[in-house]
């Protein structure tokens, strides 16, 4: 059985932002099905009670003294962006 | 004079102090090559001639002051994934094809207050992510020992032009054998350094519990004095490890009497090429000879790392490149009907098929329902993992394994199957998950004449043990360098 629908594809490209074509969404669907099937071998280890690891080395409370620190001049930051107003980007009307 | 471009840093450093040659030479016999040769080779996205001739030239006066440090006039190239300031940072991507970084990275800097020279910008994967530098957005960059191979990903061009002598030496970035991976297959020595030891401060992210800067070179030693030069503590970076530091005092003069060496029994398996078995396992018993103490280790989970890093470095990634919206940097799709549009538009267009695999993926493992099954599953089984290592590190010093399964493979080969293309990263993929050390160094070739590369692993913040072992090996295998002919 497959593991993952094109419905649910569609919907994933949606949640991540992007669009495909219906051939894309296809190929897609076969290559994350093949990809879902290959990590499905996790299902075999039992992991009851083992706590998650987030970072090989843990570090807690990285605190630093709250100084005022040189930062990016606005007009260099600005020039990166693909369309900016005034030290503003600009975006599509939302409302 | 021996050919100037066969000399390492260590050899370089002597004759600029003793005044018989200049960086601005040096730079200059680069640069020629470069234009010569990287035609053939492709490992640069950007040469940046004129940054790196006026860099020798302060290189060289900084030099008649005698204000020396270990790299200053050194001519290196950098992965296009690590930002430098006013030089475009592409990552090979079409996202961030005119992307130029109003900073530098804190591996530039550090660089930098060394005097180091900038050659240009290395060709990868795009965004880090694949296996062959096949993912480019750009162009493939090829293997130095055989033009129709590839040379290994995601830091390709950062082994190729190393093997090529299209500079001294480079920095990558390994997140799952990124930079082990490729230096293995163009025969060159490569460094993934302890989780947490270099700054990734500017270090455009990929799966950031994974992603670790490193170097690239021609010998241990000069990966020793790369990484003495980028290490340290960076406030920019929280992940950064307090206080930590790496000098590499006594790397060189090493014993490995009575040093113990284990080979886990997992990673010598069917699928190993034989070619590559023999020279991993030859190289294991010159640690004999050597006097160190070899055996037999075992780490049991190794079989579901490839599962794990997918689910963890897929998750991780589709969440740092949300950051790709078309807003604030980067590319923005021409035409489009409101802002939902716009993003879909910008990131279908502006990021290629691998990047996207990854991003559905990533975004499907993190979505209502699945968080539990795949997610939490995996970070559960990253710590067995850990533990794996943990106890094998209980009995002994330094894990010796091959670095990927077979030699560099032909162009195509696996581009159109992307679990093939997953499953060469088996080697490396642990030490990432582990935030271990690990380093790879050419140990033999094949019959096709292809390096052989042999993984060395240690624990935590063991850098110094592991290149005074690598050290210790480069003396005793004294492969007779050959240089590719490209």
């Amino acid at each position: 059985m497959a593991r993952i629908t094109l419905e649910e594809v569609k919907h994933v490209a949606h949640l991540a932002r992007l669009e495909f074509s219906q051939k894309e969404l296809e190929s897609f669907k076969d290559q994350l099905d093949a990809i879902l099937e290959f990590v499905a071998k996790l299902e075999d280890l039992d992991t009851e009670g083992v706590e998650p690891t987030n970072h090989a080395i843990e570090i807690f409370n990285c605190f630093r003294e709250d100084k005022v620190k040189e930062s990016l001049e606005i007009k260099d930051v600005m020039k990166n962006a693909p369309q900016g107003e005034e030290g503003s980007f600009v975006v599509p009307r939302i409302i | 004079m021996e050919n100037l471009l066969d000399l390492s840093i260590g050899e370089l450093r002597r004759l600029i102090d003793n005044k018989e040659i200049t960086s601005q030479e040096i730079t200059r016999a680069y640069l020629e090559r470069i234009k010569e040769v990287d035609p053939r080779i492709k490992s640069y996205v950007t040469v940046t001639d004129d940054l790196a001739m006026a860099q020798a030239r302060e290189a060289d006066e900084r030099i008649k002051r005698g204000e020396i440090a270990p790299l200053t006039g050194i001519p290196l190239g950098i992965k296009d994934v690590i930002c430098t300031k006013d030089v475009k940072t592409t990552c090979s991507s079409r996202m961030l094809e005119n992307f130029i970084p109003p900073y530098d990275a804190t591996v530039i800097e550090k660089l930098n207050s060394q005097g180091a020279v900038m050659l240009g910008k290395l060709n990868m994967d795009e965004f880090a992510m694949g296996s062959s530098t096949e993912n480019s957005a750009f162009f493939e960059t090829r293997n130095p020992w055989d033009t129709e191979r590839i040379p290994g990903g995601s830091s390709g061009g950062s082994a190729a032009s190393v093997a090529a002598r299209l500079c001294v030496a480079s920095l990558g970035s390994d997140t799952g054998g990124s930079i082990r991976q490729p230096a293995s297959h163009c025969g060159v020595v490569g460094l993934k350094p302890t989780y947490g030891m270099v700054s990734r401060f500017g270090l455009v992210a990929f799966a950031s519990s994974l992603d670790q800067i490193g170097p690239l070179a021609r010998n241990v030693e000069d990966c020793a004095i790369l990484l003495e030069a980028i290490s340290g503590h960076d406030e920019r970076d929280s992940t950064s490890i307090p206080n930590v530091s790496f000098s590499r005092d006594g790397v060189l003069k090493m014993d490995i009497k009575g040093l113990k060496v284990g080979f886990p029994r997992e990673y010598f398996i069917e699928g190993l090429q034989q070619e590559v078995e023999e020279a991993v396992k030859g190289a294991i018993n010159l640690f004999e000879s050597l006097g160190a103490e070899v055996k037999e280790v075992s780490l049991p989970h190794t079989e579901y790392a490839i599962a794990t890093y997918y689910i963890i470095a897929t998750a991780e990634a589709s969440s740092n490149l949300s950051r790709y919206d078309g807003v604030k940097y980067g590319f923005r799709a021409k035409e489009y009907e409101n802002l939902m549009d716009m993003y879909k538009k910008t990131r279908a267009q502006g990021f290629g098929p691998e990047v996207k695999r990854r991003i559905m993926l990533g975004t499907y493992c993190l979505s209502a329902g699945y968080y539990d099954a795949f997610y939490k599953k995996a970070s559960q089984v990253r710590t067995l993992i850990i533990n794996d290592f943990k106890n094998a590190f209980k009995e002994v010093d330094i894990i010796a394994a091959p670095v990927a399964p077979t030699t560099a493979f032909k162009l195509g080969e696996k581009v159109n199957d992307p679990l093939k293309m997953y499953l060469s990263d088996i080697f490396t993929i642990p030490v990432n998950l582990a935030g271990i050390p690990g380093l790879s160094m050419p140990c033999g070739f094949d019959q096709k004449g292809l390096p052989i590369g042999i993984q060395l692993m240690a624990g935590h913040l063991q850098e110094k043990t592991l290149l005074g072992t690598a050290y210790n090996l480069q003396e005793a295998l004294q492969l007779s360098f050959k240089w590719p002919e490209v």
